[in-house]
């Protein structure tokens, strides 16, 4: 009987730039940054109401996991914006929206009203893009 | 519902959304408010005077903040404080230099406000991050899943 999901992967083209990206725009907190090797390190931010689910900022690099060739179209599929990652939900979406537009985040599609509540799109730093999502 | 009439002239992103998004200004005035705290939070800042800035009686803006960051102006106030100071001790600082750096007047109340957020008194917090990044460093394959660090290759030596 599977539970609880506590960790997803996000590929991102470089880490310090993502940490800033998540934890100073989105608001994320670190829970783990622990230097793996001279190219990488094992980065991880949670959202301030669920402990205990980690977004594994992942470096993109030729590994056991990935091939040098492999590594690069990895890499220009996320910068091209192939890859929508997930939901985000808050509070109040008018007020996070300009919020985060204020500190420069990327949108793609200002709120909406849909059926199911108010939802906007917006771009990580990597290319990789999310819903801004305040359900009803 | 009646809608605040839309302000001319000012750049802000939520003003281009048009009518059917409503009181875009006053939305933009909380955020304002808010990452104002974010960023004088070290200063003594005078909330009420946030609350006239941003022309909505007091009671009404800290009912409005309150509704969107799930705080007053106040807790919140306390509460980015608290989170600064957790930084900075972790990264060694002495809890004094701390309660100072992050807008505390007197250490008592940075003690007794940082224990009822965080639970444990800011010296202990300072002593239990010392001995997690000390862990971090010398042995971090303890602190993370080895599925990932098996793929990764970080398990090799």
């Amino acid at each position: 009987m599977i539970t609880r999901m506590t960790h997803m992967n996000i590929y991102v083209l470089d880490q310090d730039s993502a940490l800033d990206f998540y934890v100073n725009k989105l608001g994320l907190k670190v829970v783990i940054d622990a230097p793996m090797n001279k190219d990488a390190r094992w980065l991880t931010v949670g959202t301030p109401e669920q402990p205990g689910f980690e977004i594994n900022l992942t470096p993109i690099h030729e590994s056991l996991l990935h091939s040098k060739d492999t590594a690069e179209a990895l890499r220009d599929l996320v910068k091209k914006g192939t890859f929508g990652v997930g939901i985000f939900t808050c509070t109040d979406i008018f007020a996070t929206y300009e919020e985060l537009q204020a500190k420069g985040v990327e949108f793609i599609k200002p709120p909406t009203k849909e059926f199911y509540g108010t939802e906007a799109l917006f771009k990580d730093d990597s290319g990789n893009w999310f819903s801004l999502a305040q359900l009803n | 519902m009646d809608r605040q009439k839309k302000p001319t002239g000012l750049p802000t992103a939520l003003n281009q959304l048009g009518d059917p998004y409503p009181k875009l200004y006053f939305y933009r005035r909380i955020v304002q408010a808010k990452l104002f705290i974010d960023q004088h939070f070290a200063e003594n800042i005078e909330l009420f005077s946030i609350a006239d800035e941003a022309c909505y009686s007091k009671f009404h803006f800290i009912r409005k903040f309150k509704e969107i960051y799930r705080k007053t102006p106040h807790q919140y106030l306390i509460s980015v404080r608290i989170e600064n100071a957790m930084k900075l001790l972790a990264s060694g600082i002495p809890v004094t230099a701390v309660c100072d750096a992050v807008g505390f007047e007197e250490l008592s109340s940075f003690s007794r406000s940082f224990k009822r957020i965080i639970g444990i008194n800011p010296s202990d917090y300072l002593l239990k991050q010392q001995i997690l990044k000390k862990q971090i460093t010398d042995s971090p394959l303890t602190v993370i899943p080895h599925c990932f660090a098996y793929q990764y290759g970080w398990l090799e030596k």
